[in-house]
């Protein structure tokens, strides 16, 4: 098992230099002086040049990529044009706030979709069936910004009920207490949408699954043998539909931040998202690689996470 | 007598059927068109679809408007006889802008989901057939695309590439970058049915008159694939389409003065707007909420008639 991990860890390797090499080169195609966004307006030639110099922009492309990319094995991203500190200083904190607004929605996510989609499949086209499965097409076909926009319109502008902006009130320094609730007050309304969103996919996904495993022979064996429903559902099915679940839970991970970005410009999340558009925006270029490394990377890992979990589940896949 | 009675029945429902059968032979494609018929929320959507392709492809006819013809004397207008949706801070009418966005936002989908049926079936189809080394080289390829991150790589991408392409061709832009970025997934089906369908006689068959690979792989193995890529490429245009709006609606898709659902909710960005003028942004929001779960619909409802295994 371990041999396995390691071996897959090393596969990671060329395929991380590839998006580093691609990452680069988009943001280096960008026309437009980098240098000029950064500097006084006023300065002279010879103060650009000097600036590029410093940089290192005056290098050919290739040493240009060799410097960024040993730089960043060490840590070190250059500084963000926008905080004007150095990008390894800047992400923790959105990270921090991201993590702040998803992890909880995901492991809700989870633990309710996973026994909803069993009993989805297991009781195929009934009326529960029926019910989520109409739950689930909506809310995979909703655009998630614009179901926020509209949480907006009905709960926090016509009904003041949510603040709408924004993780915790300006200028009202609380502590404690008081301020977990504010932060939960302002996590409302991007929750709801994160929760349904995420359950209609899940659900979708779990019972999909779930029916592929029902419809195979050895649980018409398992039931022809007089085994109990249960045990042939949860012990015999379950198991099996396990695998492609896994999957779903690898791919999880990367989206825990990157699929945030719309809901976290649209509520002004403080988060990894919200400061990707930014960077966009406002053309933070080491900001902007650093930051598309850093998804890379969680991808990556998620998929990595996914196989692990597969070997460990399934005996079968480890042999390859 | 029960017993012959019991009998008899069946074998004249069993005549009846034969003799509708030979009336009509049905062809897999008819098998998959009654399948589908029986679906009923997949045939409303269907219907629905139709309506709103119907009135999107007809927008020059039915929008009162020019799109873009501004009119100064009547701006932020709320809606009236004259303007269905009001108008913008430019005097434009709203409703003549959500028709012609429609148009946008559907021809992205459509021509993003035709490049990934491209490449991803080219790709998928040389992988499965050839095996091998090309198989190993072209796989490693489509697990790094598909370890992409999407969204932020989209974004950036967009936003880079974006700065030196103007306004009205930007959506041929969005539509190269979906199209190139999400065609892993397609590949790697095409590519496993490819696999076992090259082991089958009728490739064999094919080699030994001596058919050329390229031409075994276009005429002969693509087409038996085609059930999945359909049922794949529709459900790829709702992800397009809502891809779409996303990258319009952050001002990184298809730019204003074109229109497009997703940009025109950008009015909704505007806390004024988003409070006082609703019509501006939820119908766009809805347009797209209702095409693509219709197109989604569309798509459960070919799989379950194509692939019975699902």
């Amino acid at each position: 098992m371990l041999r396995y991990i390691g071996r897959r860890l090393l596969q990671l390797i060329p395929v991380i230099i590839l998006i580093s090499i691609l990452i680069f080169t988009i943001v280096k195609a960008t026309p437009g002086d980098p240098v000029g966004s950064n500097l006084d307006p006023r300065a002279t030639a010879e103060q650009r040049q000097a600036e590029r110099a410093r940089l290192g922009l005056d290098k050919p492309i290739p040493v240009q990529y060799w410097n960024w990319i040993t730089r960043s094995v060490q840590g070190d991203f250059g500084d963000s044009y926008i905080y004007k500190r150095p990008v390894i200083e800047v992400i923790p904190d959105f990270i921090k706030n991201s993590m702040i607004l998803n992890i909880f929605v995901y492991i809700f996510a989870f633990l309710v979709s996973i026994p909803i989609g069993i009993i989805t499949a297991v009781r195929q086209y009934s009326k529960t069936d029926n019910f989520f499965s109409a739950f689930s097409i909506i809310g995979i076909s909703m655009p998630t910004f614009f179901f926020g926009l509209l949480l907006i319109y009905f709960f926090g502008v016509k009904n003041q009920w949510f603040p709408i902006s924004g993780m915790e009130t300006v200028g009202k320094n609380i502590e404690g207490l008081a301020h977990v609730k504010d932060v939960l007050n302002h996590i409302a309304l991007p929750g709801i949408v994160l929760i349904i969103a995420n359950l209609a996919s899940l659900v979708r996904y779990t019972r999909t699954s779930m029916l592929e495993v029902i419809n195979q022979d050895y649980i018409r064996t398992a039931r022809s043998k007089g085994l109990e429903e249960k045990v042939v559902i949860y012990k015999h099915a379950f198991r099996n539909a396990l695998i492609p679940i896994i999957t779903i839970v690898g791919f999880t991970i990367p989206s825990l931040f990157s699929g945030a970005v719309m809901l976290e410009t649209v509520f002004n999340w403080p988060g990894i998202g919200r400061v990707l558009v930014d960077a966009v925006n406002l053309r933070d270029y080491n900001l902007l690689m650093a930051l598309n490394m850093f998804f890379a990377i969680l991808t990556l890992l998620g998929n990595l996470l996914a196989d692990i979990g597969y070997a460990l589940v399934d005996p079968r896949i480890r042999v390859d | 007598m029960t017993e012959r009675n019991t009998g008899i029945k069946p074998d004249d429902k069993i005549d009846q059927e034969i003799g509708e059968a030979e009336q009509e032979i049905l062809t897999p494609w008819k098998l998959v068109r009654r399948k589908f018929l029986k679906r009923k929320p997949s045939v409303v959507a269907l219907i629905i679809l139709a309506f709103i392709i119907l009135v999107v492809a007809l927008a020059p006819i039915i929008s009162p408007y020019d799109p873009n013809e501004l009119d100064m004397t009547n701006t932020k207008q709320p809606p009236s006889k004259e303007h269905i949706l009001g108008t913008d801070e430019l005097g434009r009418d709203n409703f003549s802008r959500v028709l012609y966005g429609g148009r946008v936002a559907l021809q992205v989908g459509i021509f993003a989901v035709i490049i990934q049926v491209i490449v991803g079936s080219i790709i998928g189809g040389i992988a499965g057939y050839y095996g091998g080394w090309i198989d190993n080289i072209l796989m490693r390829i489509t697990e790094v695309f598909m370890s992409f991150p999407f969204l932020p790589l989209v974004i950036t991408i967009s936003a880079v590439v974006g700065v030196s392409i103007p306004a009205e061709h930007k959506m041929y832009l969005v539509m190269v970058i979906l199209g190139l970025l999400s065609w892993p997934g397609l590949a790697r089906m095409v590519r496993g049915q490819i696999l076992s369908l090259r082991e089958q006689e009728f490739v064999l068959a094919a080699k030994a008159l001596g058919i050329k690979n390229s031409r075994i792989i276009v005429r002969h193995l693509i087409p038996n694939t085609v059930g999945y890529i359909v049922v794949n490429a529709t459900l790829g245009v709702a992800s397009a389409i809502l891809q779409e709006s996303a990258l319009s609606f952050l001002g990184l898709g298809v730019a204003p003065p074109v229109p497009t659902w997703g940009n025109l909710i950008q009015y909704a960005r505007d806390i004024y707007n988003l409070q006082h003028r609703p019509w501006l942004w939820i119908p766009p929001g809805l347009c797209i909420f209702a095409t693509v779960m219709c197109i989604n619909l569309i798509g459960d409802g070919l799989r379950d008639a194509i692939d019975p295994k699902s």
